[in-house]
């Protein structure tokens, strides 16, 4: 197992749009590097014919009644916001993502 | 005079009904112990005013919603978060039987720990010896427990969040069936393990607090009605029950010697109450149970977590910038070490080119982990292992290095993994120290598990008020 790269350590977290400053890419990058080899041994295991589980309940299709029901009103909903605007949340304009 | 470090949940409401004392007594009673002894346990991140009635008082970990009291799931990425619903358990619980939020219990940052160590507002301490961890994640509501600060508790598990606190603190948790507990108003780490239950003095109480939350819940598609109504148990002996030990969970090498001992004691008790107690072998489970959770668990989080990002609620980064800057800044602030490990890792492990190998096997290794389980209860009706592999370890022994702390949950995990009720009950003390056995059972066994716990309990005769609070 090679081991993660300083481009690809911020490219995974770009991916989950966390910002790490340098001295947070060196330790846990040296961390996740050792989780990830602990991690791969599940590559021992020749699975090939094993089906995935996803889920532990053999529960399918699980379905509601169309039925309208009282939901959070527009105040309630917007309670905890940052910020907002009327009945909007209000965020900074839009940067290159 | 209220003893709180005695008097269990059952002996209260008999109180209750009797008029022997009030609701306010009773609430006042745990609001002393509190402000008595929570300075130095730092089991609660919040304590609530009595609501008033004359119901039970609960604790409820911090990852479990409560209309009008903070929830921050010990993250400073919800600090200052006051949800505006209660969560499905916290309903029933208040409605059905008139329980009183006593207080919002510490955890590890979203449950994500063994210790309470990760928690962004300090550690708890047990009870037992408070210069030691009390397990986690759910180390505040465990902690609250054994010192007397909550008849009661909820807790949460996702791979050992209640079995291994309950285990090191020396009461009794039970991380229900997947599914059986609605997750509604839960904070999510990880959807497909995360699981609701009780932690309490005994089992009694534990299976009762279980009747109050269990059971559908059309707000939680992922829950199931239970078979039969929850029984709460009376049988002292263990006639006509097949009890399995798997050898690699009981002869562990990270197993301290005093957790075996207490262990096998326990196995030699089974004997003695009529159970027929056989060996079985569950390898790979233990052998590849810690890798395989440490892929799905961090994969699911990093999904589940994607909604901190400063616009809705919770904490926003006062730095300025874009919105991608807002983003990324709120979440670097707001996350500390461990959810930031966990979210890097899943979201390698989901990314593309890596997802088969990692994400992908990792699912088939959870249905070999299954079919071993299955294989052992067509001998056994419970399996019976040490629930942590050492008692309660130092503060501080393992913040270094996450993967030790990953393997306090080697002995939980794999039945996890598969989805398995497993119950903690206290069977003796190593060095002054409790040490848990668990029992698991098949899946919607948590009756039978409550009345092998009972007997056991029964024979044990363990003291659940730690040692320097008697």
């Amino acid at each position: 197992m090679a081991e993660l790269t300083r481009e690809q350590l911020l490219h995974v977290a770009h991916l989950a749009r966390l910002e790490l400053r340098d001295d947070e890419l060196e330790r846990l990058g040296t961390q996740l590097n050792d989780i990830i080899a602990a991690v791969s041994k599940v590559a021992e295991l020749d699975l090939a014919d094993v089906p995935p589980t996803s889920h532990p309940l053999d529960v399918v299709n699980v379905w509601a009644e169309d039925e309208p029901h009282r939901s959070l009103s527009v105040e309630e909903a917007l309670a905890n916001a940052p910020e907002r605007e009327r009945s909007y949340f209000k965020v900074p304009p839009g940067g290159s993502e | 005079m209220i003893d709180t470090l005695r008097l269990t949940a059952y002996e209260a409401s008999r109180l209750l009904r009797d008029k022997e004392i009030s609701g306010a007594e009773l609430w006042d009673a745990y609001r002393r112990a509190i402000d008595e002894r929570d300075g130095e346990l730092h089991c609660f991140l919040h304590v609530c005013d009595d609501p008033g009635g004359d119901g039970i008082p609960l604790a409820v970990k911090d990852v479990i919603g409560t209309k009008g009291i903070p929830t921050t799931a010990g993250s400073k990425i919800l600090e200052g978060y006051v949800p505006v619903y209660d969560a499905t358990v916290v309903r029933r619980a208040k409605e059905g039987h008139g329980l009183r939020v006593l207080g919002k219990t510490n955890t590890d940052e979203f449950a994500m720990g063994s210790s309470t160590e990760n928690s962004a507002f300090g550690p708890s301490h047990n009870p037992w010896d408070p210069t030691r961890v009390p397990g986690g994640s759910g180390g505040g509501s465990a902690a609250a427990v054994s010192a007397g600060l909550a008849p009661w508790a909820l807790g949460s598990d996702t791979g050992g969040s209640i079995k291994q606190p309950s285990a090191l603190c020396g009461n009794v948790g039970l991380r229900p069936t997947y599914g059986t507990v609605s997750r509604y108003g839960v904070v999510a780490f990880a959807s497909s393990l995360d699981q609701v239950g009780p932690v309490a003095k005994n089992v009694r109480d534990c299976a009762f607090l279980y009747s109050v939350i269990a059971g559908r819940d059309p707000c939680d598609s992922t829950t199931v009605e239970l078979p039969s109504p929850v029984a709460l148990p009376e049988r002292g002996d263990l006639k006509g029950l097949r009890v399995g030990v798997p050898t690699e969970f009981t002869e562990h090498e990270a197993l301290e010697p005093g957790v075996r001992d207490a262990v096998r004691r326990a196995i030699d008790l089974c004997v003695e109450l009529g159970a027929e107690v056989g060996e079985c072998s569950l390898p790979l489970s233990l052998e590849y149970g810690v890798a395989c959770y440490y892929l799905i668990a961090p994969a699911e989080a990093s999904s589940n977590l994607a909604r901190y990002d400063g616009v809705r609620y919770g904490h926003r980064s006062a730095e300025g910038g874009d919105r991608l800057e807002m983003y990324t800044r709120t979440r670097d602030e707001g996350f500390g070490d461990e959810p930031k490990r966990r979210i890097l890792v899943g979201t390698y492990a989901l990314s593309a080119g890596y997802y088969d190998a990692y994400y992908g096997q990792a699912q088939k290794v959870r249905t070999v982990l299954i079919r071993e389980h299955a294989a052992a209860f067509e001998k056994f009706d419970v399996l019976l292992t040490p629930t942590s592999p050492t008692v309660a370890f130092e503060l501080g022994a393992k913040t270094a290095d996450p993967i030790a702390m990953y393997l306090n949950d080697l002995l939980t995990i794999p039945s996890c993994m598969a989805g398995l009720p497993g119950l903690n009950v206290p069977c003796g003390l190593s060095d002054g120290l409790p040490v848990g056995l668990q029992l698991i059972g098949p899946q919607l066994s948590e009756n039978t598990l409550f009345g092998v716990g009972h007997a056991l309990e029964q024979a044990i005769g363990f003291d659940p008020v730690p040692e320097r609070l008697r």
